[in-house]
């Protein structure tokens, strides 16, 4: 009877598992792999001498050397990672640096120059146009329930008007209670919710900010897109003075030859609603391809506060009416400064940036 | 909507061109995205007959037609296939041009001339068809030589494209948007020829109708039509149809979509012999019920929605063995309709609740023609105006048709009109003007209101087409706006209102704007990167932490709000390292978010159905993340920007606290918190970045440094936590000062900055304190270095004597040694 090829494993194994446990750096790991694993290992020298075996051992002897085999793999495995984590932990420590003992004044740093963002400094624009006119300037977050986005904005769930806004949900709560705000709109709500709380009506206010539409992204639209909106609630305030606002706007922003005008529109939480145009900056109102030969371009909406928002935030109509309107800013820059894709707003190649000051 | 502008002309008189109406649509609302004009470039084709078919030795394509235009045997070459001899066909002669601007010429191929060429429908713009030759046989009956437009009885016409606004339910229909014109104009509204029941028997004895659910429809109307022959429809109304974008299919399907687009109601024809009892009933799906709708799918029903209080109603129609006949409003079932051997129809004409319809539709994911109006609420009145427009309609082509008298009427809950009183002075106080009552009447009544004068105020009621009309003061701003519509928004005043409140902006939008100039000023390109990303991106800075996820998401890449700017910002700066315009610092101002359940006090708002739920959200904070780019750029130039950043934001004491934890994606021992010093708010982290994240977002760069700043912009707005300089200034000495150095050995414990602090404090006379060396040696204590300050004396009132320079110096020195530090 000869003796197993395999009698001597376990010491085999446990001697590997301590020569693995030696290896104090991931260089020595590397080196040593091929004797502990590889073609000329102990393991594969065994491997080979199960040949000799009859079938039935030779399967019981397979299993035996397979499972050693795994047992070195894993310690091998542990190591790498274990002297991985050591030598990242070495390298950090000798890159410390106690950054509260940097002298400042030492620091050398060459001259660069910076540029703004060309959206924020088309909103900052647009803010101050208004600012100008007597207008605070309020922000809101990105994230709304349901009830702000759409619901207080007389838009109720199913509301077929609800197409006009192709919506992001997020995954919170119920389906569908919480979105991605698809317009500043719901700024609007909170303010006047604000207002009446503190008793501090009349509002004049723009609200600009970063809203999400699930709109494929092109050369005229992204998904991720910023918009303006103007409310005013007041005494008095009138369909005239909506008008007046937005053709004092368009003067003061877009220039003097450029002009507004309104046409009968709809949105849910205005009525009258409004769509407004203004001349074409592109041809100044002789037509041509971007106008589609009308002269006149698409700015944005607007309307008399509908009664049913009011009712929505605890305003009394009989006393205060008011106006909204809402357009984007980015839109506002690509008509400006003509950028022919808006993608290139997202990409920040650092030669698009540079261009803005 | 397409509406072809000779369909207008049936109901008012228009001679303008559809350009002239262009600006008048316009300006009532119904914007014209564009015009199309049909039937250009016919004038010229005329009908011709096959007289002999011949092959063209060695060609397989085409073959060579003789045809008979009225002048004899004409040779022509044609590649068509779908025709026989003695059929019909349009032939355009050679010197004529087609629609598009083809001009035919004599042409010769494989030695054969061709004179002419014969014509598909979609190269004369009649319809879409391509497969072969127009076969005039089908539709008409020819005669040969007459001009193509005289033998259809078609005319030229130009179709308007026309976006119709959701609360103008009437204005899907050719006679919706005739009424406008019709009053802005000051014309007639003529209404469309209607025809009335001839038969001797009675409705009720052939068919019955029901309704089992009251609140989803409103009115149910069948009329039977007998002996009617199933055949094509005339050419006018094939065109009709195909300038709305519709496909002819028969006589009876054909008229049930004209009545549809011409009133907006829309109808569904059955073949009687197909309806079990010849009863059509509309109830309410139950659960488990599925339908085969004509599209092919079969759809569950009854199932609840994913929408706000979506319950899952959906409206059907059932014959009478109780067997499903269609998904009421929206389209018919898989086997509902009328077919070629159809003789006996039952027209379906009814309302259904716009409300459940949406739902419906938008559950199911099907959308029609039908749908589309009924969402936004039909006519109810209409029904069986519709259905004897039908039958006028389907007359033409079936003269043999008998409409049985009485149509079938049964009532659910049908929507009341409100009746909303307009005071003197209302349209005044939303407009600015005052319209009379006198135009604002004559604009009500066209528009179908019911106007009465009653102790000095208008009593106005809308008709049911106008299902957007509400009723109170909301009811009030929408028959102003009518008023104001048809008025013309363009006659409307203008004035720009002012108001005794400052404008302006407040604490936090000035220092977002003061952040910004300061950093472009210190050599920052301001960026904007995406607020979604990917699951990926979120693990490589919070593995396993809860993330605010899109349901929806264009992309999985694009499904989860970030909560850092540092991964966009590092991709953002690779792709224009790679591009080698990456030497660069380049910032991002922006909004980061946590999910609720991982931050102690979550944002609360109200939301759920009626906002009468309170709802945990997202919180958002708002970040200045800056990277530093370029080739030198490590942690020391990162603090070097952020003390030019803190200089010039005003922050007299916020220390860069090394030592602290810092979040994943910070390099752990190259990143220092900033701390305002008195109340101990973190600000935010200046260092590097993580290599490792480098590594994993550019791979193509290896051992660059990375450095970052990171500014919590909400907090750094709210002041009562840090510390800003005064406003009040501070005036310089005019005496002269003295400076003097102090090397103190520090224990590595003790913060630069704070040594420094103690150091300003200790003398009155300390006028500034600034490090200037710091020396780590062989010769120097363990655990201990040589931190080196330039302290500046002086005195608002007098020069300082050496003796009291000494006492201060003294005085620091005693202070020092009170955190440890030594003199060296």
């Amino acid at each position: 009877m000869t003796t197993s090829p395999l009698a001597d494993l376990d010491s085999q194994k446990a001697e590997l598992l301590v020569s693995i446990g030696a290896l104090s750096t991931l260089d020595a790991l590397r080196d040593a792999e091929p004797s502990i694993t590889g073609k000329r290992s102990i393991l594969s020298s065994l491997q080979k001498s199960l040949g000799a075996l009859e079938p039935e051992a030779r399967r019981d002897a397979g299993a035996q050397l397979q499972e050693a085999r795994r047992e070195v793999e894993d310690a091998l495995q542990i190591r790498r990672e274990e002297l991985t984590r050591a030598q990242r932990a070495e390298s950090l420590e000798n890159d410390r640096l106690d950054l509260g003992d940097v002298v400042v004044s030492a620091v050398r740093v060459p001259v660069s120059m910076g540029h703004p963002n060309l959206v924020a400094t088309t909103q900052r624009e647009l803010e101050d146009v208004f600012v100008g006119m007597g207008f605070t300037v309020a922000d809101g977050p990105e994230v709304e329930s349901d009830w702000y986005n759409f619901e207080a904005l007389n838009i109720p769930p199913a509301h077929p008007a609800r197409g006009l806004w192709d919506t992001f949900y997020v995954d919170l709560g119920e389906p569908e209670t919480v979105v991605l705000r698809t317009h500043t709109s719901p700024t609007q709500i909170h303010l006047m919710e604000a207002a009446v709380v503190n008793n501090s009506l009349p509002i004049h206010s723009v609200m600009p900010g970063r809203c999400h539409r699930r709109d494929t992204p092109d050369s005229s639209h992204l998904p991720t897109f910023h918009q303006i909106e103007g409310l005013v609630v007041d005494r008095g305030i009138t369909f005239a003075d909506l008008a007046g606002v937005i053709e004092t706007f368009t003067k003061s922003y877009f220039g003097t030859d450029i002009a507004a005008r309104l046409r009968p529109g709809y949105f849910p939480f205005t009525e009258p609603s409004a769509e407004f145009e203004i001349t074409c900056t592109i041809c100044r109102g002789d037509g041509c391809r971007t106008c589609s030969q009308t002269g006149w371009l698409e700015l944005g909406g607007s309307g008399m506060l509908d009664p049913a928002v009011l009712e929505a935030v605890g305003i009394d109509a009989n006393e205060w009416s008011g106006f909204a309107f809402g357009f984007g800013i980015d839109r506002c820059a690509q008509m400006r400064y003509q950028v022919g894709d808006m993608r290139a707003l997202i990409e920040n190649d650092t030669r698009f940036l540079r261009q803005f000051s | 909507v397409k509406i072809s502008l000779s369909w207008l002309r049936e109901f008012v008189d228009l001679p303008e061109s559809a350009a002239t109406l262009r600006p008048t649509l316009d300006d009532l609302g119904l914007v014209v995205e564009g015009i199309d004009t049909i039937g250009e470039g016919l004038d010229d084709v005329v009908v011709a007959r096959i007289d002999e078919i011949r092959a063209i030795d060695g060609a397989d394509r085409v073959r060579l037609v003789v045809v008979d235009a009225g002048n004899g045997p004409l040779e022509i070459v044609c590649g068509a296939t779908n025709f026989a001899l003695g059929n019909h066909v349009p032939l355009a002669p050679v010197g004529a041009t087609l629609p598009g601007g083809f001009e035919i010429a004599q042409r010769t191929m494989r030695g054969v001339t061709s004179n002419g060429m014969l014509c598909s429908g979609r190269e004369l713009g009649l319809s879409e068809d391509h497969r072969g030759l127009l076969i005039l046989d089908e539709m008409t009956t020819p005669q040969v030589g007459v001009g193509l437009m005289e033998a259809l009885g078609i005319a030229r016409d130009e179709i308007f494209d026309i976006s119709v606004e959701g609360n103008r339910p009437d204005a899907w229909s050719v006679e919706g948007v005739a009424r406008d014109l019709a009053i802005r104009l000051g014309r007639t509204l003529r209404s469309p020829a209607l025809a009335t029941p001839n038969s001797k028997d009675k409705s009720e004895t052939f068919a019955t109708a029901g309704i089992d659910a009251p609140d989803l429809c409103g009115r149910l109307t069948v009329s039977v039509l007998r002996h009617v022959v199933v055949r094509p429809s005339p050419a006018w109304l094939v065109q009709r149809l195909e300038s709305a974008g519709m496909r002819a299919i028969s006589n009876v399907v054909d008229a049930s979509n004209y009545v549809m687009l011409e009133l907006g109601q829309p109808t569904h024809p059955y073949d009687a012999d197909y309806v079990a009892g010849r009863t059509i009933r509309v109830r309410r799906a139950r659960a488990g019920e599925t339908i085969q709708t004509l599209d092919g799918v079969e759809r569950e029903l009854a199932m609840p929605g994913r929408g706000l209080g979506d319950t899952g109603d959906d409206c059907v129609i059932v014959d009478g063995d109780d067997q499903l006949l269609g998904l009421a409003a929206i389209m018919g079932g898989a086997s509902s309709g009328t077919r070629d051997s159809t003789t006996d129809v039952l027209l379906e004409a009814a309302f259904f609740d716009p409300m459940t319809v949406a739902r419906s539709s938008k559950r199911h994911g099907l959308r029609s023609e039908a749908s589309n109006r009924f969402e936004r609420g039909v006519d109810w009145q209409l029904a069986l105006r519709a259905a004897a427009r039908f039958v006028e309609i389907l007359k033409e082509s079936t003269p043999e048709l008998e409409w049985l008298t009485d149509p079938l009427d049964v009532r659910g809950d049908v929507p009341v009109a409100p009746t909303i009183e307009l005071r003197v002075g209302d349209v005044e106080r939303l407009l600015g003007v005052e319209i009379s009552f006198e135009d604002s009447t004559i604009i009500l009544r066209g528009l179908g209101f019911s106007v009465e004068t009653s102790g000095g105020s208008l009593l106005v009621s809308a008709p049911s087409s106008r299902l957007d009309v509400r009723s109170g003061d909301a009811g009030r701003a929408d028959v102003i706006e009518e008023i104001a519509r048809l008025y013309s928004y363009l006659r409307l005043p203008r004035h720009t209102p002012t108001w005794p409140e400052p404008g302006g902006l407040n604490d936090q939008q000035r220092l977002r704007r003061q952040i910004q100039d300061v950093a472009v000023d210190l050599g920052v390109n301001v960026a904007w990167t995406p607020t979604l990303g990917s699951d990926g991106d979120f693990d490589l800075l919070s593995p396993g932490l809860a993330r605010v996820r899109i349901t929806n998401p264009l992309a999985e890449d694009e499904s989860v709000l970030r909560a850092s700017m540092l991964v966009g910002l590092v991709r953002a700066w690779g792709r224009n390292v790679e591009r080698g315009t990456g030497n660069v610092l380049l910032g991002e101002l922006g909004t980061v978010f946590a999910h609720p359940d991982t931050v102690e006090a979550p944002r609360v708002t109200k939301g759920g159905e009626g906002g009468t739920v309170l709802l945990k959200l997202p919180s958002e904070n708002e970040r200045f993340t800056i990277l530093l780019g370029r080739a030198n750029d490590d942690a020391t130039t990162a603090v070097g920007l952020w003390s030019s950043v803190a200089e010039r934001l005003g922050l007299e004491d916020v220390v860069v606290r090394s030592g602290l934890d810092v979040p994943t994606g910070f390099h752990p021992t190259r990143t220092a918190v900033l701390v305002d010093r008195a109340s101990g708010t973190q600000l935010g982290y200046v260092g590097e970045v993580d290599p490792q994240l480098v590594a994993e977002l550019v791979p193509s760069l290896i051992n660059r440094r990375l450095a970052v700043l990171d500014i919590d912009v909400d907090v750094l707005a709210n002041s009562s936590f840090v510390q800003r300089r005064s406003e009040i200034v501070r005036m310089p000495s005019r005496y002269p000062s003295a400076v003097v150095d102090l090397a103190l050995v520090t224990p590595h414990g003790v913060h630069a900055q704070d040594l420094a602090h103690e150091l300003r404090g200790a003398s009155d006379l300390v006028e500034e304190v600034e490090l200037f060396d710091v020396y780590r040696g062989i010769n120097l204590a363990e655990g201990t270095r040589s931190l080196a300050f330039s302290v500046r004396f002086s005195s608002s009132d007098r020069t300082l004597s050496d003796e009291e320079v000494t006492g201060a110096r003294n005085a620091l020195i005693t202070s020092a040694a009170a955190l440890g530090a030594n003199l060296r």
